[in-house]
């Protein structure tokens, strides 16, 4: 059974439909790539995956389970939107590592991993309990869990340092660190290179790279199109809010079918070699 | 002249404690949600920061007597009140700009991991806000040390009304030096305070 299935996406904002229906489905420890020139929808498409938006039409279900219904949700009467307690169970199945990195800039590096997963264990704790938390076996082992993935993204002898004196490419890997703590069933990635230098990003797709090996389902909007073609096990081409190609990276880089498709292959190609 | 020091400190210790937190709630009205609030906050912060805060003393003295036959028996409470009223709507404009400046990254990196908004808010959003404000924080913070002398106006015994009373009772003139000495002090003590705090949030930068 897919892991993740998405029916039907619809966005709109104003008068501007970003997202015109949109449909694909991942399997467990599959690897999906979205490609598409800015303005195509793709990061939109994330966000309401990430419930950061709520999409007007469609589904989104994980593991079978339905966890949004656009059209239902336009009718209830409590709204995901305002439904706090829901929608953060519902944002966990997710993970996202922003192309900015959004790194809490006055907590160190451990600090950035543990907030969350310690406030989340700390909620359900009386007012006592937690005066001692620091010292329970929960507290051990986040800090435990935090090392580990710190270990992951091979940044365990910066576990001290603040993101200030991080490089572009540490902060990025210590972002997406800070996501897998939570367990997200799939992790999402906005663009996760496009605001390092050229330099970095090689560190970052090599972390995306293990955790594909380790089966982490994952969703990666990406410009990198050799990233895309021999990481990925499925491509999406996003044009004008629709899917305009999908398939292996092997169709889609190989033999793209759409003229859309080519036109846009060919420009990233020539993109490519003027950097070059 | 130690009455004076005393009810100066006083005034000033204690406005500060109040104004404070009552900044904060009077800042989140300002950018609630909720019109009717936004727009109430927005006009108290209006007029408070739009009239002079020696007429405000006056206002909170006299109005409730005028106004409903109930008069105001502690002077000292009349000023704080004003003082009080005063501060926090400076301080809620303060803190308004701190919390607008953290980007929107922020509070989608809070959401994304799952915290609630209060979560978000106190643990992620407010320290970095303090950071951001303590400079206008100590200016405005200063100018109150100077501003406590303006209770003398109904009468409240400060500083400069002790000073003043020495100087008119034996015709010298140093009181009022020693006065001004006592701001300068203060003043510098603060300055200092407010540096130390600045260089131990330095640890990180934005």
């Amino acid at each position: 059974m897919a892991i993740l299935e998405v029916k039907g996406i619809k966005k709109r904002f104003g008068d501007n439909e970003v997202l015109k229906g949109i449909d694909f489905s991942l399997e467990k420890g599959e690897v999906i790539a979205i490609i598409g020139s800015s303005g195509s929808g793709k990061t939109t498409l994330l966000r309401c995956l990430n419930f950061l938006e709520f999409a007007d039409e469609g589904t989104i279900s994980v593991n079978g389970e339905v966890l949004y219904d656009g059209v239902a949700e336009s009718s209830a009467k409590k709204k995901l939107k305002n439904d706090d307690k829901r929608l953060r169970k519902q944002r966990l199945h997710f993970g996202l590592v922003f192309q900015n990195f959004n790194l809490f800039p006055h907590k160190s590096v451990m600090g950035n991993l543990m907030l969350a997963p310690v406030l989340q264990a700390k909620s359900e704790l009386s007012f006592m309990e937690r005066w001692r938390f620091e010292r329970s076996d929960a507290y051990a082992s986040i800090h435990e869990k935090a090392l580990s993935t710190l270990a992951r993204v091979g940044l365990s002898e910066k576990q001290n340092s603040y993101p200030c004196e991080l490089s572009g490419g540490q902060q990025q890997r210590v972002a997406i660190a800070r996501a897998l703590v939570m367990n997200p069933d799939i992790l999402c990635f906005d663009e996760p290179t496009s605001a390092l230098d050229p330099e970095l990003t090689g560190e970052v797709l090599k972390v995306i790279r293990e955790l594909k090996d380790s089966d982490t389902t994952m969703i990666v909007v990406t410009h990198e199109m050799e990233f895309a073609r021999d990481v990925a096990d499925k491509v999406i081409y996003m044009a004008g809010g629709v899917i305009e190609e999908a398939g292996t990276p092997e169709e889609v880089f190989g033999h793209p079918k759409s003229e859309r498709t080519k036109a846009f292959l060919a420009s990233r190609k020539n993109a490519a070699s003027d950097e070059k | 002249m130690l009455t004076g020091f005393g009810e100066t400190c006083l005034l000033f210790i204690l406005t500060l404690v109040c104004a404070l937190p009552l900044g904060l709630l009077i800042c989140f009205g300002s950018i609630s949600k909720i019109k009717p609030i936004r727009w109430l906050m927005k006009t108290i912060v209006w007029i408070i920061r739009g009239t002079p805060l020696l007429l405000q003393i006056i206002v909170v003295f006299y109005g409730p007597g005028l106004l409903f036959d109930y008069p105001m028996r502690s002077r000292f409470i009349a000023v704080l009140i004003a003082f009080v009223i005063n501060y926090a709507c400076y301080f809620s404009e303060i803190y308004r700009g701190g919390i607008e400046s953290i980007t929107k990254g922020q509070y989608e990196a809070c959401a994304v991991l799952g915290m609630t908004k209060v979560q978000a808010f106190f643990h992620v959003i407010l320290p970095q806000v303090i950071k951001r404000i303590i400079p206008p924080m100590s200016n405005e913070i200063i100018t109150l040390v100077k501003d406590t002398s303006l209770a003398r106006i109904i009468g409240v015994i400060e500083l400069i009304t002790v000073s003043q009373q020495i100087v008119n009772n034996y015709v010298i003139l140093w009181p009022l030096f020693y006065a001004g000495a006592f701001y300068l002090v203060f003043n510098g003590l603060l300055t200092l305070l407010f540096g130390f705090i600045e260089k131990k949030l330095n640890y990180y930068k934005v």
